[in-house]
């Protein structure tokens, strides 16, 4: 395990109490606001003193309530990157990224870093000058440079718009897949989450609500509500197959071909693609003139009924599992149960471009390691 | 110059310069401890530390010397020691340096202690795990960014401390070149008939000092902030 974590600790009215493993590669932890990510974040990197329990990174014990160990926060050798970037205003941005590097370090270091980032033309300017995105990349390369053992990052993107979110997620791609550094990304924006996570935890209340492969807890009908109605939806792995001439471009995953708008990725790239369940339709029979492009032969797995009029049918696709939110009344209407084929339709311009990312998957998971 | 600047008011106006110099650099890491203590930490009798610092501030000047001269007086126990190791203060120019500097302390801790607040202590908590221990967080992030408010409180007890009268006349008299220092001459010299053109000049002084240092301290602060906001 690169992360263990069993900690508890009263803040106020609200107990917090942590219990999760992560492997190695991007675990993500997603939860609304209050749910206690900040905290657990900051207990990990030595901001926050537990009251109870242990934290272990690679074997290393960073806390340990029973054996009184609590290193602080500059021994732990964990970058943390803050959702408000942190830059020092009264250093250069050269500065702010050599700040935590060891004296040791390689000097070549900075250069890599900066052109992973594509921060090399802002070495020289001031900290007040750099637009938030650009602020964001900085921290992210000043913890970086820290050799860290690990990389927290705190809602890195959360102060950014959108069009700057989507800027800098390919960085956190390519960061993912080029460094191979343990990612510990704090998040409440789901689609950040699929794209780079390969393990989620989701805290509610202060303490763990599920955790696991993050194609399992996406695809998990009883974690619909944890992830928000409108946002729940399954992540599936996929590998761009052609590009159309009228701008869709054709995927496969592990038992059907999908046609999305243009993904900006080559022919032969892995791409992880998230389908929100609300935008799954199911039908009993192979339905014959219908605008939707894809309609994806699957098994019903399982059907969960929530305390509304909605239900949340797990399908089944090759290996791959998929959600569908539909009322109780189609769910009766249709005669579902599990075991039952049906088809799963799903409208090829409803998978936004942020739906779609890097897979990374060969770097972040190395052989051997259990996901 | 010196036709009309007689040998007695160059003697009071090197020896105002020296005392508070001399007092100013003394008291300057006393008073950011102070500032650091009471902007950062909470313990027990916090107010009661707050109050002393600030006595200086609010009592009549001259008690402030009295207590000084009961507390290190020739004949206290602690004036004695302090004797016995070199460093007497009763009637001497560095009592004047002590005298002046407890007067100039709250006015630097004030200052200072809004300097520290204003840092960010996010930034030194994301410093620290950059791998930066206290030691090197305080050197590199928190002294640097409380920089214009650290020199601004130094430039202000600089005034004080030149400036300083009653604490410094009751603790260690008015001996000419020894403690009698700018205001106490200035004092002198209106004592004595024909005097008056000599304090005139004094006081001239006086204004001159005061103003370059007001002048100085401004640049300086303005340029401590510029680097402080990044420009």
């Amino acid at each position: 395990m690169t992360l263990a974590v069993d900690i508890t600790r009263r803040l106020g009215a609200f107990d917090l109490a942590i219990r999760f493993e992560a492997p190695p590669g991007v675990t993500a932890v997603f939860g609304r606001s209050g749910a206690g990510k900040t905290s657990l974040v900051n207990a990990v990197a030595g901001l926050l003193r537990p009251d109870r329990g242990r934290i272990a990174l690679h074997g290393r014990v960073l806390f340990d309530a029973t054996t009184g160990v609590d290193l602080p926060a500059h021994r732990r050798r964990i970058g943390y990157v803050f959702q408000d970037g942190r830059l020092f205003p009264h250093l250069s941005v050269r500065r702010n990224l050599l700040y935590g590097a060891p004296p040791a370090a390689d000097p070549g270091a900075l250069a890599r870093v900066a052109a992973l980032l594509d921060i090399s033309d802002l070495l020289n300017r001031a900290p007040a000058g750099l637009s938030g995105g650009e602020k964001q990349r900085v921290a992210i390369g000043r913890a970086l440079l820290s050799e860290p053992q690990m990389l927290l990052m705190d809602e890195p993107l959360a102060s950014l718009d959108a069009d700057r979110k989507s800027v800098i997620l390919p960085y956190l791609e390519r960061l993912r897949d080029e460094t191979g550094l343990p990612i510990f990304y704090v998040s409440h924006a789901i689609e950040e989450v699929a794209r780079l996570a390969n393990t989620v935890v989701i805290l509610e209340g202060g303490a763990v609500g599920a955790a696991g492969p993050a194609t399992e807890v996406f695809a998990d009908p009883a974690n619909v509500r944890r992830l928000g109605l409108r946002d729940a939806g399954a992540v599936l792995a996929a590998r761009v197959v052609e590009h159309h001439s009228d701008g869709l471009s054709e995927l496969e995953t592990s038992g059907a071909r999908l046609i999305l708008p243009r993904v900006d990725a080559p022919v032969g790239s892995a791409l992880r693609v998230r389908i929100a369940a609300r935008d799954v339709i199911l039908a009993t029979a192979a339905p014959t003139g219908l605008s939707a492009l894809n309609v994806l032969p699957v098994t019903v797995v399982e059907i969960r009924s929530g305390a509304g009029p909605g239900a949340v049918v797990q399908l089944k696709n090759g290996i791959d599992l998929l959600i569908a939110r539909v009322t109780k009344r189609s769910v009766e209407a249709l005669g579902l149960r599990p075991g039952d084929a049906v088809f799963a339709v799903i409208k090829s311009v409803s998978v936004a471009r942020a739906d779609v990312g890097g897979a990374g998957a060969p770097k972040t998971v190395p052989a051997g390691a259990k996901t | 110059m010196t036709d009309w600047f007689g040998p007695e008011e160059w003697q009071a106006v090197r020896l105002s310069l020296r005392v508070a110099l001399v007092a100013t650099l003394a008291t300057l890491p006393v008073a950011y401890g102070l500032a650091h203590l009471l902007a950062r930490r909470d313990f027990v009798g916090k107010s009661a530390l707050n109050i002393a610092v600030h006595l200086p501030l609010v009592l009549p000047p001259v008690v402030t010397g009295y207590g000084l001269l009961l507390l290190f007086g020739p004949t206290a126990p602690l004036g004695r020691a302090l004797e016995a190791i070199g460093l007497p203060l009763a009637f001497r120019w560095t009592g004047a340096a002590l005298a002046a500097g407890i007067m100039a302390l709250p006015l630097m801790v004030r200052a200072m202690r809004l300097a520290i607040e204003t840092v960010d202590a996010r930034l030194e908590a994301a410093a620290a795990t950059l791998g930066a221990p206290p030691a090197r967080v305080f050197v590199t992030i928190t002294l640097p960014l409380a920089a214009p408010g650290v020199l601004a409180g130094a430039v202000l007890g600089f005034a004080k401390a030149i400036g300083e009268f009653g604490a410094t006349i009751t603790f260690v008299s008015n001996i000419p070149g020894e403690t009698r220092t700018l205001p106490s001459a200035v004092y002198t010299f209106l004592q004595v008939p024909g005097g008056d053109a000599s304090a005139l000049r004094l006081a001239a002084v006086a204004v001159a000092i005061a103003a370059l240092a007001l002048v100085l301290s401004e640049v300086w602060a303005a340029r401590a902030l510029r680097k402080v906001r990044g420009q």
